[in-house]
């Protein structure tokens, strides 16, 4: 009876893998929670599009009766309009991008490649940085930034955007690190061979092989920025500087209710870019933060 | 984990051309270098400098002092321990933050985790369909720490909420869960715990490196399902909840954009919410109270420091790395 005996022993998957019944069962469950976890999100949508009364008696996720009158009305809620809130999230986020890519890039092929006194260290120091939480340093950075005239100063989102610029963001120093790490060193050797200094390998062989590490940075680096309200809060202090996280707190303050239809509206807007870069990019945000959480 | 198994940096390259040139020319080259590496390291040692190091020993500076932002620094006055005494035996309102975070902390880090374990258990059989659920649960980790969702949290969680709504099918009669001191925090743990899609994308990578030759030696063993994940999936993975674990638990100590949008910035209701980091920008900020919010931070600083301490030396005796390295 071979036909009954080599299962047992030969077979590559494991036994329990297999079972329809089971599978089914799993599929179920999981689309189950699912459906828990992107209801608020749907609710959120949903409401955003529901008139005041609806939005406290209705809970179900379509409106009896459209409303994107709350788009309109959330729009120009304040005295200045959404757009410009959008506007200044817009460029503190692309000039994070920007700054956080260029710095962060620059100091990881420093500890990835070059040699020098006290890269060991400096190093070690860099992911002792890693742990640092932001919210010890925003009362000096703070006092030291206003003592330098630059809080609500002429362009008030310096405050925001030089430490983007000067590689403070420790996470993506080491991802990038441990990119580069993985560029083969014969390419560097190679290079210099042809007599190529530090800069050339720099500009010619890892800038061009870092574009996934940088894209990964670019993408979490706007997200992150998008998303970001505690810095935002403590450095933006005029109305006209405000980003959208900030001018989205101004309904919370505004006592009354009326309100609620329109704040959803801008709630939904607001979240709009970062989900658009989920679509584009979701496969690569998931594998990003397994190459830079464990693998390595 | 990343952490302690990066390659050491310090490690020479072995083996390349370099080894073998004459003495002078290999000086030149790593004098070179050198210079180049701190001309490319250059941004990130200022930023260290200006951005952190000094700031960190401005507020070590400023815990010593009644400095608040209004008055000159030639006027500042030194107060000695005043404000670390004032923090420890005369403010009742800071023992009430650090119970709340600790709390929020204690609740919503292993649950979080659990449901991560748990949806990445389900998800680590590899069928078609996998990817696509694996990115529907982490979008709540892009989503989950703005402005927008803590808002809409808050309405979910309203007497008219959505939340009570839903009991009200059940015949349940709900509360104003956010208005309410007994269940306002418990409205930000399920907030916390619903983010659970990035600790679950890094447990199933986890998974997916636990050899499967492990399983089938326990199943001939005669192991059951519940053995087999005792015995076999959380040793091999308890490098990544450790992982998971030391991450979360940093993160849930900094809570801070949904209970300020709760309480709007006030740490309400009946300072329910709380948390650390709100107490620190409202006695910062609000109260302008900004050396003894240099003294919170400091302090707040050593406590993370010695319990990421503690879950490093707990680690030791849970943690189960399988290449046999002592670390």
């Amino acid at each position: 009876m071979t036909s009954t005996a080599r299962p047992a022993v030969s077979r590559p998957r494991r036994p329990r893998a297999s079972g329809g019944g089971g599978q089914a069962v799993r599929l179920l469950v999981l689309i189950a929670i699912v459906a828990v976890v992107l209801y608020p999100l749907f609710w959120m949508i949903g409401a955003s599009v529901k008139s005041q009364e609806e939005i406290v008696s209705n809970i179900g996720l379509l409106p009896r009766e459209f409303t994107p009158g709350n788009y309109v009305d959330g729009w120009t809620n304040f005295d200045l309009s959404f757009g410009r809130f959008f506007l200044n999230s817009a460029m503190v986020s692309l000039l994070t991008v920007v700054g956080n890519a260029i710095s962060c890039l620059l100091a990881a092929y420093a500890f990835a490649r070059l040699k020098f006194r006290l890269r060991g260290m400096w190093f070690a120091v860099m992911i002792g940085t890693l742990l640092l939480p932001g919210h010890v340093l925003i009362v000096p950075q703070y006092i030291l930034f206003r003592t330098l005239g630059l809080v609500g100063g002429e362009w008030p989102y310096l405050p925001l955007l030089i430490p983007q610029f000067l590689a403070t963001e420790a996470f993506f120093v080491f991802l990038m690190v441990q990119f580069m790490r993985g560029i083969p060193r014969e390419l560097d050797e190679a290079a210099k061979i042809d007599g190529a200094s530090a800069f050339g390998i720099f500009r010619h062989v890892i800038l061009p092989l870092s574009r996934p590490a940088l894209v990964t940075t670019a993408i979490f680096s706007f997200i992150w920025t998008w998303n970001d309200f505690f810095r935002q809060l403590v450095f933006l202090s005029s109305l006209e500087d405000y980003t959208v996280p900030v001018a989205l707190t101004l309904f919370i303050d505004s006592t009354s209710q009326s309100a609620v239809g329109p704040m959803f509206a801008m709630s939904v807007l607001s979240l709009l870019p970062v989900f658009l870069f989920f679509l584009a990019f979701q496969r690569m945000l998931v594998e990003g933060i397994n190459t830079s959480g464990i693998k390595g | 984990m990343a952490l302690t198994t990066a390659p050491d940096p310090t490690r020479r390259g072995t083996g390349s051309a370099r080894a073998h040139a004459p003495r002078g020319v290999a000086g030149r080259i790593r004098n070179s270098e050198g210079l180049a590496g701190y001309v490319f390291l250059s941004p990130w040692l200022i930023g260290l400098m200006a951005v952190t190091a000094i700031p960190m020993l401005l507020s070590l500076y400023l815990s010593f002092t009644d400095y608040d932002i209004l008055t000159p620094f030639s006027e500042v006055e030194w107060v000695g321990f005043a404000n670390y005494e004032r923090m420890f035996t005369a403010d009742p309102s800071y023992w009430h933050a650090v119970r709340v975070t600790l709390t929020f902390a204690l609740v919503a880090v292993p649950l979080k985790l659990a449901a991560a374990l748990g949806v990445a258990l389900l998800l680590n059989r590899a069928w078609r369909g996998v990817g696509l659920f694996r990115s529907l649960f982490y979008l709540p980790s892009l989503l989950g720490g703005s402005v927008a969702l803590a808002i809409v949290w808050v309405n979910m969680f309203n007497r008219d909420g959505a939340f009570n709504s839903l009991l009200a099918v059940f015949g349940i009669e709900g509360k104003p869960w956010v208005n309410d001191p007994d269940w306002a925090l418990e409205t930000l743990m399920v907030l916390a715990i619903w983010q659970f899609g990035a600790p679950m994308v890094i447990f199933l990578a986890g998974l997916k490196q636990v050899p499967t030759e492990l399983y089938e030696a326990a199943s001939v063993d005669g192991a059951n399902r519940w053995r087999q994940f005792r015995a076999v999936t959380l040793p091999m993975l308890s490098p990544v909840i450790f992982f998971n674990l030391v991450l979360e638990t940093i993160n849930g100590f900094q809570g801070f954009t949904a209970a300020f949008v709760l309480s709007n910035g006030t740490g309400g209701p009946v300072d329910s919410t709380l948390m650390y980091t709100l107490n620190l920008y409202i006695k910062g900020f609000t109260d302008l109270e900004m050396g003894y919010a240099s003294a919170m931070a400091w302090v707040f600083l050593l406590a993370i420091g010695i319990i990421t301490a503690i879950l490093f030396s707990t680690g030791r005796f849970w943690v189960h790395y399988s290449d046999g390295e002592d670390r």
